[in-house]
């Protein structure tokens, strides 16, 4: 058994990990900005056989609020062994460009929050000398396109920030797992047209990150051809790669 | 993946236009035309409504409760059949009819008052929903049950996600002493033989179906297997599931199933067991959901896409009308490598437009093929319609308005309970075609 903290447990990819989590009989600790949802999936995963589960409602760019968070997980589970950050915004890419103010608030919550959380587990794991750290970044992190670099900015670092602290962490035994997944037929993708095999569901791949936690992986593209994808992508020069519209 | 909205048999193929609904507090689009979907499992437009919208349940896929003790489940109408097994067949319990697929959601199987190999025994899916949840499109809620609101509830079981949508539903499931089934299969040589077995069977056995061979002709017409099976007793070790999983992960230019694939499909699958009749305990994977073990199979048929024809011809009409209609697929020589026969019971369902009457029903596939699958389809729907009979909307893509008027008789007090704000392009095709 496992206690496992799940921050943005509203996501549709947090709540197939955590279904299949459940399954296991885990302790699972959900937090994310809505109570009322939070509740709907507390229920359920307490039906698919989690051995307890625990809600905290908290804006993921409520930084005050993490300490807290991390806290009162370990009090209601006893221990904490893993944290699955999975919150996140797909920005308007245009607005972020006419607006400085709504590419802060973007980078804030898919990049800042993250280095938060990551901050606080770390300190917390490194001293109890175990622990997962599992957090979802993106393709788009890889590099920078003119359709989303502003999301593109935010995963990319926390893809970085994630490479360091995996070095860091290596001695201590806590494991550092950064999840790229490519374009997955999510509320958050409602707006793309879809359809296709790039397309992934989110029980893929959240089947994809509990293996990757259970094997100890250290960055995992899922599914996983998107590897290939993105090594071509990384390797056009940048002199061809400027001019494509991507 | 393939694409979102589109249904089963992608005939008509039309691009569907269409939102997901995540949480129970979601109220309906605020759109003059909307359809509650679920799986898209349905064959032909049932679940699609073109020029209009729908609302998917897929993440709509939640348990609110189950209680061990009674086989009580609660559950969001967006949850699969598959999810529900693989909570409760551990636990002792099952589902107490099942279609031929686990990946058909609650609310779809509600809405089409589905049945399984069981009918004779248990009835349509409808007559174990104990209540549910109804959300209209003005914004209404309400629950229904047998004793509370029972007009929307008798008018939802089969009524075809027109009168609102479902938002959760209580099932009560059936308490199993193993889920493996104790199959018995009967290499039968013609339809004389088939009624004989379905008769013999009716009070020895739980599930019952056959599969039937659809190119044999003249006195070896309605030849088949016949599947009986009860399930395997508390003492018998559990079956373990197979591993291998098999998909259509492409697109074939054309239809893979032809003549010529067909005839030799059939001619082996009926020859597949030499002895008259063969015994086996098997996983109810295999034994209920076949077909799911390839998937997306339906894009076997090409770009074209496929049809299921399935109705029921009444219990006095049945030898005759099932013999006419495998006399003129066989002459046609199309047909599918699945041509199922069964007898229904006449264990009644609330729904007022409920599929399911005491007599036989066959199902079977076509490749479309143009003007040459709907005249044959005519054809048969002469024999339905001489016979007393009646055609399964939720398989169906060409049913004429006044069969299908025809063939239900309660869809006028149906239509007082019909949400206005919702539509298909079923309801669209039977009910205004003429008009
Ligand atoms: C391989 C295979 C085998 C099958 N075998 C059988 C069988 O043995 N017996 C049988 O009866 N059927 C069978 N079917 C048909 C299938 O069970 C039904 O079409 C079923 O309704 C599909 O469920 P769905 O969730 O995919 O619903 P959809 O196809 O998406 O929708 C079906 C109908 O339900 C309505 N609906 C869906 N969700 C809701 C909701 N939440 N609230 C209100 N209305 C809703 C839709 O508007 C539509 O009218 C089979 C299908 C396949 C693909
Ligand atoms: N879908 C894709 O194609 C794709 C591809 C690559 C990476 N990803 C990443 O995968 C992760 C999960 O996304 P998803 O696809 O599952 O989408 P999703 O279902 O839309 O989930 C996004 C979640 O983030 C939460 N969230 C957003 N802002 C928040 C904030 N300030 N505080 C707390 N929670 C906040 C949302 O909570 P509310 O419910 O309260 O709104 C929502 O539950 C994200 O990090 C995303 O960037 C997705």
């Amino acid at each position: 058994m496992k206690n496992w903290i799940i921050v943005g447990a509203t996501s549709a990819i947090a709540e197939s990990v955590c279904r299949l989590w459940a399954t296991r009989g885990y302790k699972l600790f959900l937090v994310a900005r809505n109570e009322g949802k939070l509740q709907q999936i507390a229920q359920d995963l307490k039906v698919r056989g989690a051995a307890q589960v625990d809600t905290f409602s908290m804006d993921a760019n409520a930084f005050e609020l993490h300490g807290q968070c991390f806290e009162t997980a370990q009090k209601s589970m006893g221990k904490v062994d893993g944290i699955f950050i999975a919150h996140g915004t797909l920005p308007d890419q245009k607005a972020c460009e006419t607006s400085f103010n709504v590419a802060r608030a973007e980078i804030e919550t898919n990049a800042l929050s993250v280095i938060s959380l990551c901050t606080i587990a770390a300190n917390h794991f490194e001293q109890q000398r175990q622990g997962d750290i599992a957090v979802i970044s993106s393709v788009a992190g890889d590099r920078g396109r003119q359709s989303n670099y502003v999301y593109g900015a935010a995963k990319g670092m926390v893809s970085v920030f994630l490479q360091g602290l995996r070095n860091r962490l290596a001695k201590s035994g806590v494991h550092v797992l950064t999840i790229k997944p490519g374009f997955v037929d999510t509320p958050m993708t409602a707006s793309i047209d879809k359809g296709g095999p790039l397309w992934a569901s989110a029980d893929q791949v959240a089947a994809g990150i509990v293996k990757s936690v259970d094997k100890k992986c250290n960055v995992v593209y899922l599914p996983w051809f998107w590897w290939i994808i993105m090594n071509i992508i990384r390797h056009i020069p940048e002199f061809i790669f400027k001019k494509m519209k991507l | 993946m393939t694409k979102p909205y589109v249904s089963w048999g992608r005939y008509p193929y039309k691009e569907q236009r269409g939102m997901d609904l995540q949480w129970r507090t979601d109220v309906l689009p605020q759109e003059p035309n909307v359809l509650p979907q679920g799986n898209a499992r349905s064959y032909g437009d049932s679940c699609m409504n073109q020029g209009g919208l729908v609302a998917s349940t897929r993440f709509l896929r939640r348990f609110m409760q189950f209680d061990p003790a009674t086989g009580l489940l609660q559950c969001e109408s967006g949850v699969q059949l598959a999810d529900i097994i693989n909570l409760v067949e551990p636990q002792g319990w099952f589902l107490a009819a099942t279609p031929g697929t686990k990946f058909a959601t609650v609310g779809g199987c509600i809405a089409n008052d589905v049945h399984g190999k069981n009918h004779h025994l248990e009835g349509t899916f409808g007559r174990h929903v104990t209540r549910f949840e109804l959300v209209r499109t003005d914004g209404t809620r309400m629950i229904c049950s047998p004793t509370e609101n029972t007009g929307y509830f008798n008018a939802t079981i089969g009524g075809l996600g027109l009168t609102g949508l479902i938002v959760w539903a209580e099932l009560q499931l059936k308490r199993v002493p193993n889920s493996a089934i104790n199959l018995e299969t009967i290499k039968y040589k013609d339809l004389a033989t088939f009624f004989e077995l379905s008769a013999e069977s009716e009070h020895t056995h739980e599930y019952t179906a056959a599969w039937i061979d659809c190119l044999a002709s003249q006195e070896k017409l309605g030849r088949g297997h016949f599947l009986r099976g009860n399930h395997a007793k508390v003492t018998q070790p559990r079956v373990a599931a197979g591993k291998l999983k098999l998909s259509m992960p492409i697109d074939p230019p054309l239809s893979l199933v032809n003549s010529l694939s067909l005839r030799a499909f059939n001619t082996l699958y009926y020859n597949r067991q030499m002895q008259e009749r063969s015994y086996a305990t098997v996983h109810y994977d295999p034994f209920f959901y076949p077909l799911d073990f390839v998937q997306d199979w339906n894009r076997m048929y090409g770009p074209k896409g496929f049809l299921q024809y399935q109705c029921v011809v009444p219990n006095e009409t049945s030898y005759d009308a099932t013999r006419e209609m495998l006399q003129r697929i066989a002459a046609a020589n199309s047909g599918s490598f699945l041509v199922v026969l069964k007898v229904f019971g006449d264990v009644p369902s609330p729904g007022l437009l409920s599929f399911p009457r005491p007599g036989a029903t066959l199902a079977l596939d076509f490749p479309y093929q143009g003007n040459k699958t709907l005249h044959l389809f005519d054809q048969l729907d002469d024999v339905v319609v001489q016979a007393g009979g009646a055609i399964y909307p939720a398989k169906d893509a060409h049913m004429k308005a006044d069969h299908f008027k025809l063939f239900y008789p309660n869809l006028e007090t149906f239509t007082q309970y019909k949400d206005p704000g919702i539509s298909s392009s079923f309801w669209r095709r039977v009910m205004e075609a003429n008009a």
